[in-house]
């Protein structure tokens, strides 16, 4: 436990001297925030006009607009959230292999999956760190709407981004672990995320391997959150997943052992 | 403390540790000496649990390196041949971080960092980052990482590539002053650098081990015995057939001798037979003048390279 945490402070320590993490935190959130003021003003927008008809024709406003709001802004952050976690994940292997310090944390009484798991849970808390403020936009809405929509409805979101978002970097550090360049790092994770992404295309093919392939995809368990219903199977394959990658980095790092450095 | 038995490290068709066997005593300091690529890292990386063997087993304190890897880790302290170094954090925060992972328990941390500092005599450097160090520095916060947790064991790879001649002789200084309280490997190509601070030394080529001894009894004992170094004005060619004449000598070098215009010699001489008494009668009986006449035991260098020589011709013998 003393060696893990050791790991994650270590890291965390190392994300805010280098200005890396602030950057791209700062860019995710400058993103976010503007499409959320985009995504808020179409939707007043729709409700002035449902508004004006309704008057018209005597039917009552058939609109949610603060759900509504909340729905499709937390569609959107997964777009976002593809391209902020390669660059979190990126160095986190690639770098002690490049400098030699994995010699060092190999070399030290702790264990692989010390190792793994202290920087597979650094780098998310700092993929929470960097999401986590978004959630500030909704909470004001939050206040400002009238109904307010179900607390539960943020609170699943997030649960979905951060299981959504934990899935992408327990691939991501898995890729990490597999090179020294740390771009190449980047560039894969990018590549393997949106690969298994848009495995969702699949649901148009027909019958069972439309299924499998959709069930597979990162995204489709994504959407049950967004509509404030956490489901059980989408848990479990989110978990899965993670579970999945940080036993395949833990073996990665192993296998660093018998390859000829 | 350590033993290494048959120790054999294979890359594929590449075998870059032969079956190496020897042993270290508590508190001695062992010299792994040998050209680049003989295969010394890769001794120590499997010594440190880095990597496994191919075959053979390695101990240390008892523990087995690759069954008791966790055991012998705690024992051990390692400066790899590129010091692991975060260039973004403090001296300080780095050694903090390093004695966390070699388990020194929290109340004696920071004692354990404040010692290492002190050792490696970087004690003004503590909140500097690693990146403003120079190459220097950066070896010897190298040097306090494999001290902070006061190991059995320290292994050191090539410690003093990279500094100059003021901080070799301070690093050496500093590796003879932690002997005896700790049992030393240490890796270098550079010869002076066994005789400076080694109580033994293993010569390995090309994965073997070529020789186990002190520096002193390599030097003095081991092969080609004596030389001796003339320095007469005479002309060249009947000092060689004169020189050549005395029973014992091998074989006969001669030169001009630069500075002062002489002719100089270099005599080979069977081990055990001193003739100096017989070249110097001759040489006067010829009626030249005699300038110098010494005797010039085997530099370490020259040994090595016969050594390691050797090796290959009859490496190429045998193929």
């Amino acid at each position: 436990m003393r060696s893990f945490y050791a790991i994650y402070r270590k890291e965390m320590g190392h994300y805010f001297v280098s200005p890396i993490a602030y950057v791209f935190i700062g860019l995710f959130l400058a993103l976010n925030a503007f499409v959320f003021t985009i995504i808020l003003n179409g939707a007043i927008q729709r409700s002035f006009e449902i508004e004006m008809q309704s008057m018209r024709y005597g039917m009552p406003p058939e609109i949610d607009v603060p759900s509504e709001v909340m729905r499709s802004f937390l569609s959107w952050l997964p777009f976002f959230i593809l391209f902020l976690t390669p660059i979190l994940s990126m160095g986190l292997y690639s770098e002690e292999r490049k400098r030699g310090t994995i010699e060092l944390l190999m070399t030290s009484p702790i264990t692989e999956s010390q190792i793994v798991l202290g920087k597979f849970f650094s780098v998310l808390t700092l993929f929470a760190i960097a999401v986590l403020p978004t959630a500030s936009y909704l909470v004001f809405m939050y206040f400002r709407s009238e109904p307010r929509p179900p607390w539960g409805m943020l609170l699943a979101g997030y649960a979905g981004v951060l299981l959504f978002g934990g899935a992408l970097l327990a691939l991501g550090t898995f890729i990490s672990s597999l090179t020294e360049n740390q771009i190449i790092a980047a560039v894969l994770a990018f590549v393997a995320s949106f690969m298994i992404w848009i495995l969702d295309a699949g649901s148009r093919a027909s019958g069972a391997v439309g299924e499998v392939l959709s069930y597979l995809s990162v995204i489709h368990h994504y959407e049950d959150f967004t509509r404030g219903v956490v489901d059980t199977s989408s848990v479990i394959y989110y978990v899965s997943f993670i579970f999945l990658f940080v036993f395949l980095t833990i073996r990665s790092v192993d296998s660093m052992r018998w390859r000829r450095a | 403390m350590i033993e290494v038995q048959d120790l054999t490290k294979a890359y594929g068709s590449v075998t870059a540790v032969d079956h190496v066997s020897f042993t270290v005593n508590k508190g001695e300091i062992l010299g792994f000496l040998g050209p680049n690529g003989a295969g010394k890292t890769t001794t120590m990386r499997i010594l440190t649990g880095f990597m496994p063997a191919t075959s053979g087993t390695a101990r240390i304190g008892g523990f087995d390196v690759f069954n008791d890897s966790i055991q012998v880790r705690r024992r051990i302290g390692y400066l790899p041949e590129v010091p692991p170094l975060y260039p973004d954090m403090s001296v300080g925060a780095y050694l903090d971080f390093v004695a966390r992972i070699k388990d020194v328990p929290s109340e004696k941390r920071a004692d354990r960092v404040a010692d290492a500092l002190k050792k490696a005599n970087i004690e003004d450097k503590r909140t500097e980052l690693i990146k403003r160090l120079s190459r220097g520095y950066k070896q010897r916060v190298g040097l306090a990482q494999a001290l902070v947790h006061d190991p059995d064991v320290i292994i050191l790879d090539e410690p003093t590539v990279g500094l100059d001649p003021k901080q070799i002789i301070e690093v050496r200084n500093l590796i003879k002053g932690l002997a005896g309280t700790h049992t030393i490997i240490l890796s270098t190509h550079i010869l002076p650098e066994v005789s400076a601070t080694c109580d033994r030394v293993v010569i390995i080529n090309k994965g073997k081990i070529a020789a186990v001894d002190t520096p002193q009894n390599l030097t003095t004992q081991l092969k080609g015995g004596q030389r001796i170094r003339i320095e007469a004005q005479a002309p060249e060619k009947p000092l060689q057939q004169l020189l050549a004449q005395v029973p014992g000598a091998s074989r006969v070098d001669v030169e001009p001798a630069r500075a002062s215009g002489h002719v100089a010699a270099t005599i080979e001489v069977a081990p055990g037979k001193d003739i100096r008494s017989e070249i110097a009668a001759k040489i006067v009986a010829a009626g030249w003048a005699l300038f110098e006449l010494r005797g010039v035991s085997m530099s370490l260098e020259e040994i090595f390279l016969q050594l390691t020589t050797d090796d290959a011709d009859h490496a190429q013998k045998a193929n």
